[in-house]
């Protein structure tokens, strides 16, 4: 398995170094992670609304956390500190988001193959039995050579980080 | 707190004007994007494709630099619901039930582009195939399709 420490440092790399990009446009948060699952949280903001009647939050603000908290939870059931690109998503909208509320997502790896990483996730407010949304989504696994490449090349970044 | 111009209005302007820009202005979602929309000189009158010009607040990895596949599954949504808007007698925000993305190739820091096809409209579904690509036109980044539920 990964060693959660570093797991928990490229996340916050991940997130932190690129002040202005995607991860601090929606100012998505990594609350806790563990081997396989992933909890995060995208707080409620007027610039991610997709009906401005409503306040509604838009499906693709969801599509990215769910994208996203997968990715890590892929991360993590792995051995090597390696990046898997997404292969595919589903994401299935099940009520609107309630404006106002940050919105949780929870994600897990459920079955690693040599070549691909199996996730599922859901996204919530007050209560995960009665989601936003759920969602599929999986990963490619690097070549080993490749992904032992970059957690060398990673691991000094993670130096500086608390 | 005025009013804000009813989305229901901005939809039928848009529509009546074909200018779906009034509806990519109207939402914030689409702003922060920063997408754009054209209109492509074709024998029906012009086929509107959607545009995601680069910026920074869309990359998710800098090393490459490539853009967030949130990002990229965002603007391919937001596509497909103002194409929907823009095709169809509907002055409702279509509600996405479902979308489904594959990622063909990592997506560069650069012009990033999107056409959208109706694939069935039916009394209440529609379902919607998302192409987006980059340079070449014939090399998709991302294909998707989406359900929307319509009023």
């Amino acid at each position: 398995m990964a060693d959660i420490e570093k797991l928990r440092k490229l996340c916050k790399l991940m997130v932190s170094a690129n002040p202005g990009d995607h991860f601090h446009a929606l100012d998505m948060r990594f609350t806790r992670l563990e081997e396989g699952k992933v909890l995060a949280e995208l707080p409620y903001s007027e610039s991610i609304v997709g009906n401005p009647e409503t306040g509604v939050i838009h499906g693709g603000a969801l599509t990215a956390l769910l994208d996203t908290c997968s990715g890590f939870a892929a991360i993590s059931a792995l051995d090597d500190l390696a990046i898997c690109p997404t292969m595919d998503l589903r994401v299935d909208y099940m009520r609107a988001a309630e404006p106002h509320k940050p919105v949780f997502a929870s994600a897990e790896a459920y079955r690693v193959t040599r070549q691909v990483v199996f996730c599922r996730g859901v996204a919530y407010q007050d209560d995960i039995n009665n989601p936003v949304a759920h969602c599929v989504a999986n990963f490619i696994r690097l070549d080993p050579e490749v992904s032992a490449k970059m957690t060398q090349m990673i691991e000094p970044f993670l130096e500086g980080i608390e | 707190m005025s009013k804000i111009t009813g989305i229901a209005e901005i939809i039928q302007q848009a529509q009546s004007a074909s200018s779906p820009e009034l509806i990519i202005d109207a939402v914030p979602y689409a702003r922060l994007l920063g997408m754009r929309s054209v209109y492509e000189p074709d024998d029906e009158g012009g086929a509107l494709i959607f545009h995601l010009p680069p910026k920074k607040s869309n990359v998710g990895n800098p090393t490459l630099p490539a853009l967030h596949g949130g990002a990229i599954g965002g603007f391919m949504e937001m596509a497909a619901t103002i194409h929907v808007l823009m095709s169809m007698d509907v002055v409702k925000v279509p509600r996405v039930v479902d979308f489904s993305i594959d990622y063909v190739r990592a997506g560069r820091y650069e012009d990033t582009w999107a056409s959208c096809s109706v694939v069935r409209q039916g009394n209440k579904l529609v379902n919607v195939a998302i192409q987006t690509w980059q340079q070449d036109r014939d090399a998709s980044i991302a294909t998707a399709r989406a359900h929307f539920l319509i009023e």
